[in-house]
């Protein structure tokens, strides 16, 4: 497989706080990564300077093609869709309009898509002119998804898809994460807390600790080390 | 972290409640039914729509910067109002009422997109206040060369709806009373189908309400600004140039205006642009007939000189009671 994202000592800083301390990681083609850590230990910050929501430095290859000078705005048109820390969800728009902005960088028709979408999240239509706001926690997570999925992105970013949802909801997304993986053939990069069911979701792995990543490596082997166990997986 | 919860700001949505909705359809009635039993009502009905529909486009275009940039444009009114003079000019170099029209909106557009790029767009993240400063500062600045340019003196343009009167019923009702009030009304009407059911505008919604998600999407948030900048100015020109009828040209013409546009746009909820219109011609029509009614003992109230008084009273009525005014609501929200 091809590596889809390579990072190699990427750092960023918010202001005079350095968040990323070297990050170098690679997401091949048409896998499943997680990213797991502490708090603060530079999971969202790291998903931000892939997308160039925060400044950073060191090199960026995304299929081929520098990151290092592009926005978020130009992050999504080369195919990086980012669903952020609180979904990024329009709460004041229309289930309707929210996916009408994933497809933003696209043209054409959308029914198709829309109808792609709906085999994933059959309760989309019904609902489509409600506020998005109004949703619940697990809907609009959906819904990110969705949005995510209309842009028709090479790469997905999530971060923390299982923040605020009852453990059956999130089982819920996990399997809608990997179902779209497995027959959509989506590349996916995710930021979770709940390393449990990241390592069971991914294919790879990467421990951030301090702003770097300290340990690295397929799933499997990564639910049998010791530290990890300890650490984050509690047994 | 608490402490950080509660410090967020509350976002406010728009939309009608129920009560507020009666409460229009009441006056809708109550304005028919008045019109339809004394003609000075009727007239006074229709020249307060067309005062308030020009009250309603500037307002509009105060909330579609306050929605985007979060600050009251206090130059929105100089801008309206150097634009009327850039007609007046191309109107002076032989150009129709009409082509002049157009070809100043079209220009008010590129001043509105130039002005946020150069001056807003700099210090836009910086501070609110900073951004508050800059527009006042523009406000003298325009002041100042639309003066230099062409003087304070009054000047005047060719009337775009003529002269003409139309008697029904022993009602009069001219003809440029209507023609203010179609235009103003189908300038926020063309601004609203593009808001609603294009791309562009959907894009301009979301680059307002969520710069940060918008562009995670793929929206040149800033390119929005920029063009909600140029859309504030243009909707400005066209209640520039209804002004002008009535008003004439001279560099103050839109001062007062301005501060009726305040009051309306506060009236309506400075969030919502349907608020803002139903807003301005609420306070135009209200002016109108307090103007004609309000009298306590022997004493009108609504005289000329009192209009932008009664116009601060309802503004700070609606700041007391319904800050939101009468279209925000607090946002309904489950997280």
């Amino acid at each position: 497989m091809p590596a889809l994202l390579e990072l190699d000592d990427v750092t960023a800083r918010y202001g005079p706080v350095q968040a990323l301390h070297g990050v170098s990681l690679t997401v091949d083609e048409g896998e499943v990564a997680a990213v797991l850590g502490a708090n603060g230990a530079g999971k969202t910050t790291t998903l931000r300077a892939i997308s160039g929501t925060v400044r950073r430095d060191g090199s960026l290859q995304f299929g081929g093609r520098r990151l290092a000078r592009t926005g978020p705005d130009g992050a999504a048109r080369l195919g990086i869709a980012h669903v952020p820390e609180g979904r990024g969800t329009f709460a004041e728009l229309t289930v309707w309009e929210n996916l009408r902005l994933g497809a933003y960088t696209r043209r054409g028709a959308l029914k198709d898509d829309f109808a792609r979408v709906q085999t994933y999240f059959p309760w989309l239509d019904e609902r489509r002119s409600q506020q998005a706001g109004t949703l619940s926690g697990g809907e609009q997570q959906m819904l990110a998804l969705a949005r995510a999925f209309m842009q028709r992105p090479r790469l997905l970013l999530l971060d923390e898809p299982s923040l605020g949802l009852a453990p059956l909801l999130v089982t819920e997304i996990f399997r809608i994460i990997k179902e779209l993986n497995e027959s959509e053939g989506l590349t996916v990069l995710v930021v979770e807390q709940n390393a449990h069911i990241a390592l069971q979701a991914a294919r790879s792995a990467f421990v951030l600790e301090v702003g770097r990543v300290a340990l690295s490596g397929p799933s499997a082997d990564l639910q049998q080390h010791e530290s990890v166990r300890r650490s984050y997986l509690g047994y | 972290m608490l402490e950080l919860a509660t410090k967020r700001k509350t976002a406010v949505s728009t939309g009608i409640s129920v009560p507020v909705l009666a409460g229009l359809v009441a006056a809708a009635v109550f304005l028919a039914v008045g019109s339809l039993s004394s003609g000075t009502f009727a007239q006074q009905t229709v020249s307060g729509l067309s005062q308030g529909a020009i009250f309603g486009s500037l307002a509009l275009a105060l909330v579609l910067i306050y929605r985007a940039t979060e600050v009251i444009n206090f130059a929105q009114g100089e801008m309206a109002m150097a634009t009327t003079y850039i007609a007046y000019q191309l109107t002076l170099w032989h150009l129709s009422y009409w082509l002049a029209f157009f070809l100043t909106l079209l220009i008010a557009f590129v001043l509105g997109v130039v002005v946020q790029v150069v001056v807003i767009r700099p210090v836009q993240h910086k501070s609110v206040i900073a951004v508050v400063i800059i527009t006042v500062g523009l406000f003298i600045l325009i002041d100042g060369l639309v003066t230099w340019k062409w003087g304070a003196d009054l000047k005047f343009m060719p009337a775009p709806f003529g002269n003409t009167v139309y008697h029904a019923g022993g009602v009069a009702i001219s003809r440029q009373d209507i023609g203010v009030f179609a235009v103003s009304i189908l300038s926020v009407g063309v601004l609203w189908v593009l808001f609603q059911f294009t791309k562009l505008g959907l894009a301009m919604r979301a680059a307002a309400l969520r710069p940060a998600a918008a562009s995670l999407v793929g929206v040149r948030v800033d390119a929005m600004l920029a063009v909600g900048w140029g859309l504030a100015a243009v909707l400005g020109a066209v209640a520039g140039l209804m002004t002008e009828p009535t008003q004439f040209l001279q560099p103050t013409m839109m001062q007062a205006v301005l501060l009726y546009a305040f009051a309306a746009a506060v009236l309506g909820g400075l969030e919502s642009p349907a608020g803002a219109v139903i807003g301005g011609l609420a306070l135009g029509v209200f002016l109108n007939l307090f103007g004609q009614y309000g009298k306590v003992g022997g004493y009108y109230l609504g005289t000329s000189e009192l209009r932008l008084p009664i116009a601060f009273v309802i503004l700070l009525i609606v700041l007391l009671l319904k800050p939101t005014g009468l279209f925000g609501r607090k946002q309904v929200r489950r997280v």
